[in-house]
């Protein structure tokens, strides 16, 4: 057990998906060829001016909903100069001192245990190009397409005290702006991006420690890890009597390590001063809620329905909400009278397993919610047995379709006539005639292995329960 | 007079705003920064506390756009300015990223 | 007689009834050109095979009725971005820059079918009351050609006054429409900030920066500002305020126009000269029924620190896109930062870098409050004082410049001599109020202006003021044909 506390707040970058970028015509779009999705106000050409996406306002004020923020009334823009070879104007239009949100929290749960996090603000500002560096070092090459995106930045306040609750809290976070679809959030695109700082303190100390920053953290894993590695680098520099310093560094994954980066010169005074360019905004309670009545149920509150009306465990129920899709999915299923707790198991289950191997989401395969709900109400009807649902399933998922076709066409319903059973079973019993003795005898096991021989040479299409009783009956007459 | 800007400072501007000088032009704009902000510094004589500062005097708010695409601009067209470039982009001399 | 001399309205009627030819209006302008402009030097870039075309398609097709401004020949600032027509803002750093698309104002004479003769020069971004920071030419005054013709429009205000051309765009940041008209004696407008779009303007400072025209006479400049106006939806900061009939303004009745004399205009700092030719045109206006009282600015004095303060911060960002990355100058070298440095060391003037020193040190880590936020507090009491004024005023009157134009080389080397040249232009540009440059004689045989400040909007109340002086004050000024040569 550690001596001393860790200390973590996050900086994250939500890139919205509007049509078109924050201030020009431009598509907002991932993967086009470079520099093809631009125009003079993107590229910064002389005499230029923005013209502010409303669009991209509105996501930002509903992002800032989401995260249970307070909204400024009043709002600008400002100029954050730096000069970047990604950066035309030299300058990003972002905002200072007037973010459109502050004052929010985002609820995580580890281990079954909530907490809430502070999210200090959140402001909405552009976002810069690429750089490509060449391999043979003759330079880099710069890829406009992305300048102009809109971009939320959403600072944490510094609540989180493990690396695990910021993993949880990017989870959190990544959720909900999956409910409100206002990203993509993939961080493979880098429509989701996060910086860390941590500092570490020793417990009851009640001012922060010095604090480094890791950036190239590429993945919630890497955030992590990387803080884990910080961790435990800052606690050895402490108890090796030495200071922490102030400083940016670099999460590498291959090594598991990170290391410091070097500062761009001069870029830590960035001269912010008001947007002359861009006229201020007026948030009304009207535009508020309008925009509140966009939001859909968000994923705490799912969890609690879940939990309260459809009887669900809290796992399940944290589970299943943590993506929107999963969670559409789910409440779709159950929607068409399939039982809660039995999709649950499925989506948990089979379904998860099959999504994770392929690397998809529950949106990417053929299987409709009402198909899942169907395959479980066969089950609930006993017109299949789960053995046999598992086979549907297969097919099901890989390629879509309605599983009591697939039943039929497969010859897969199951045999519940009594009377059809109680003949197809007599030359089985017939056969087995020592089983059936042990088992009167007081074998129990013998009674599972009935049970497998009616199904194996039934293909599995008996159903269980009566074939369970014929037997019983016909151990009886012995 | 005591001046209000020394070399150092200007060296330090001069580097946020990514211009170079000589030696002697360093001491020849410190002198004139020195006077210009001097002169500035009569503003000083009126009391401002209070006063909400100016930074667009039309009474004008939101002010926004539909979000709807306009095309771009051909890949040529966008770069026929750019000093240098290599497959469809600007080509700058090669950033440090530190590792 | 010049055709030019003749105004934009007769030589409309002409050009209609084909008594004239739009050939003829254009052959008037380059021949004039080449008769002066190797002595005045105010064009950078001319657009003779364009706009000889374009006349001859306009002869052979005819005009609109609508198209008042068909066939004239302007001339454009070369901060006014032209698709096809390099634009250089007079400075090194963009010599070779080919803009992607047109200025609103271009767009908008284009439209009207104008014919753009060609650029012309200014200080290097605007940045300077002489015209002499141009990277490229050093324009004259036609009137002395040892003299500047004032800035930054130095070169759109000397076509004019030279009848190169019929009218021309500048754009006014804290004087720079109104002090070279005075200086050439032509009429120039600045309009209220947002009533020109801006987009396609080179900026300077954008809280300040606003297009206008430079005409000969009242008349041309409110059919030109009324083409050049209104909301554009590529300039957020231009206003929803519907565009007037300007010239319908001219009736050349100003009784009981209430006029307001800041003693602050006419006091010290300001040519004996200039004063007297004030005072008269003072009077003047009074006899045509003008009720004239003397008031106070009382911050005045402020509006040349606080304006240096705002337009240099504002203007050290606006320029920081010249990088030499998508386009300008660029220099060789392997370093990052050295290339940006070398580049905009090189590719800027003296003045232009003291204004982003200036600008970026005030917005600096520190400084922030001390000098931006404190110059945008002192803007709101300059901005209060006119307020006051126009609540029992229509309009101020008073000088355009403290001098009549100066000597080349005579203030190039002293930016606060420099800059104090623009201090009854600046409080306009703070407060962003229309006023208007008018000649009202001369002074020792150079022009001088008669600056009139409106309210918000207040165009139409300037254009008839300035408009009825113009009729009644007896004078035309054409520059002596011995400065240039023929």
């Amino acid at each position: 057990m550690s001596n001393f506390e860790t200390v973590i707040g996050l900086e994250v970058h939500v890139e919205l998906k509007t049509k078109t970028k924050a201030f020009c015509g431009c598509a907002n779009q991932f993967g086009s060829e470079p520099n093809t999705n631009t125009c003079p106000i993107c590229l910064g050409h002389p005499g230029v001016l923005p013209i502010l996406n409303h669009e991209a306002v509105d996501y930002a004020i509903k992002a800032a909903l989401a995260l249970n923020c307070e909204i400024s009334r009043e709002t600008k823009f400002d100029r954050k100069n730096y000069f970047y070879p990604d950066n035309p104007k030299a300058y990003q239009i972002s905002q200072f001192d007037q973010p459109i949100g502050r004052n929010g929290y985002i609820e995580i749960e580890i281990d079954g245990e909530k907490k809430r996090i502070g999210v200090h603000r959140l402001h909405l500002e552009e976002d810069a190009g690429k750089l490509n560096h060449l391999e043979d070092g003759s330079g880099s090459l710069v890829d406009f397409n992305r300048v102009g995106t809109p971009l939320i930045e959403i600072v944490s306040e510094a609540d989180m005290r493990d690396p695990k609750e910021a993993y949880a809290y990017l989870e959190k976070l990544k959720a909900i702006m999956q409910y409100i679809d206002v990203s993509d959030v993939k961080m493979e695109e880098g429509s989701l991006r996060c910086d860390a700082n941590i500092s570490i303190r020793p417990y009851g100390q009640t001012t922060f420690g010095t604090k480094t920053e890791l950036k190239n953290l590429n993945s919630f894993t890497f955030v992590e890890k990387g803080l884990a590695y910080e961790e435990r680098r800052q606690e050895r520099v402490l108890l090796s009597g030495g200071e922490v310093v102030q400083e940016t560094r670099r999460y590498n994954d291959a090594t598991k390590t990170t290391t410091v980066m070097r500062g761009k010169e001069g870029s830590d005074d960035y001269r912010y001063f008001p947007e002359p360019d861009i006229i201020k905004l007026k948030i009304d309670q009207e535009w508020i809620d309008r925009i509140q009545a966009e939001i859909p149920e968000l994923p705490d509150a799912r969890q609690k329905r879940y939990v309260e009306e459809l009887g669900l465990p809290e796992y399940d129920a944290m589970v299943l909400t943590q993506t929107k899709t999963m969670s559409d999915f789910f409440q779709a299923a159950v929607a068409e009278g399939a039982d809660a707790k039995l999709v649950s198991n499925w989506l948990m289950g089979d379904v998860s397993a099959y999504l994770n191997s392929k690397y998809m989401t529950i949106d990417q395969v053929p299987m409709k919610a009402k198909d899942l709900a169907k395959l479980v109400k066969l089950i609930e009807k006993g017109t299949i047995s789960s053995k046999i649902a598992k086979k549907v399933f297969k097919d099901l998922i890989e390629k879509g379709g309605d599983p009591e076709e697939i039943v039929k066409a497969k010859g897969l319903v199951q045999i519940s006539d009594e009377g059809a059973l109680r003949d197809m079973l007599a030359p089985i019993l017939e056969a087995n005639k020592q089983s059936m003795i042990d088992y009167k005898n007081g074998k129990d096991r013998a009674l599972g292995f009935l049970v497998g021989q009616v199904m194996k040479q039934t293909h599995g299409k008996a159903n269980p329960k009566m074939v369970n009783k014929i037997i019983l009956d016909e151990v009886n007459k012995l | 007079m005591m001046s209000r800007i020394n070399e150092d400072q200007v060296k330090y501007v001069a580097n946020l705003a990514r211009l170079s000088f000589t030696d002697q032009e360093i001491k020849t704009f410190t002198t004139q920064l020195d006077d210009i902000i001097g002169f500035a510094e009569q503003l000083n004589e009126l009391d401002t506390q209070g006063i909400e500062p100016t930074t667009h005097v039309l009474d004008m708010y939101n002010v926004m756009r539909e979000d709807v695409v306009e095309p771009s601009l051909p890949r040529e067209e966008a770069l026929k300015n750019a000093p240098v470039q290599e497959d469809g982009q600007v080509k700058v001399p090669l950033i440090m990223e530190a590792d | 007689m010049p055709l030019f001399e003749e105004g934009l309205v007769s030589l409309s009627q002409k050009l209609h009834n084909k008594e004239i030819k739009a050939s003829d209006l254009v052959d008037e302008a380059f021949t004039r050109i080449h008769e002066v402009d190797g002595d005045v030097q105010a064009f950078l870039t001319l657009n003779e095979e364009a706009a000889r075309s374009e006349a001859k398609a306009l002869d052979e097709n005819g005009t609109a009725d609508n198209e008042i401004l068909s066939g004239m020949p302007i001339g454009l600032k070369d901060n006014m971005v032209t698709k096809g027509l390099k634009t250089t803002c007079s400075s090194h750093i963009l010599e070779n820059y080919d803009p992607l698309y047109n200025a609103t104002v271009v767009e908008k004479v284009n439209a009207q079918k104008a014919i753009t003769i060609g650029k012309l020069n200014m200080d290097e971004f605007a940045m300077g009351s002489s015209t002499e920071t141009s990277f490229f030419a050093k324009t004259k005054n036609p009137w002395d050609l040892q003299r500047v013709p004032g800035g930054s429009s130095g070169g759109s205000a000397a076509a004019v006054a030279a009848g190169e051309v019929l009218f021309a765009l500048g754009t006014d940041t804290g004087g720079s429409i109104r002090q070279p008209s005075a200086f050439c004696g032509v009429v120039g407008m600045k309009p209220t900030y947002g009533r020109v779009s801006r987009y396609g303007l080179v900026a300077f400072a954008s809280s300040l920066d606003q297009a206008g025209p430079i005409t000969r006479t009242v008349e041309d400049n409110a059919y030109l500002l009324e083409t050049i106006a209104g909301l554009d939806r590529h300039d957020s900061t231009s206003a929803d305020v519907a565009v007037p009939h300007y010239a319908a303004a001219l009736t050349g009745d100003i009784k009981g126009l209430r006029v307001a004399v800041p003693k602050e205009y006419l006091g010290e700092g300001i040519d004996e000269s200039v004063k007297a030719n004030i005072r008269a045109a003072i009077k003047q206006l009074e006899s045509l029924g003008a009720v004239v009282d003397e008031v106070s600015l009382p911050h005045s004095k402020y509006a040349v620190p606080a304006y240096y303060i705002i337009a240099s911060s504002e203007a050290s960002a606006n320029l920081a896109r010249f990088d030499g990355v998508r386009y300008g100058v660029r220099a060789e070298t392997n370093d990052l930062i050295e290339m940006y440095k070398k580049s905009r060391s090189e590719g800027f003037g003296d003045e232009v870098k003291r204004r982003i020193m200036l600008g970026t040190f005030a917005l600096s880590s520190g400084y922030y409050d001390a000098y931006y936020k404190k110059a945008q507090q002192v803007r709101t009491l300059i901005k209060q004082d006119f307020e006051k004024v126009f609540k029992d005023h229509d309009i101020i009157v008073g000088p355009t410049t403290p001098t009549t134009a100066f000597k080349i080389g005579e203030n190039i080397d002293d930016p606060l001599t420099m800059y104090a040249n623009d201090l009854l232009t600046i409080p306009v540009n703070l407060a962003g109020i229309p006023a208007i440059s008018l000649p009202c004689g001369l002074a020792n045989g150079l022009p001088v202006g008669l600056q009139m400040i409106g309210r918000p909007f207040g165009e139409e109340t300037l254009y008839r003021a300035a408009h009825a002086y113009e009729q009644t004050a007896g004078f035309t000024l054409t520059p002596a044909k011995g400065a240039m040569s023929k």
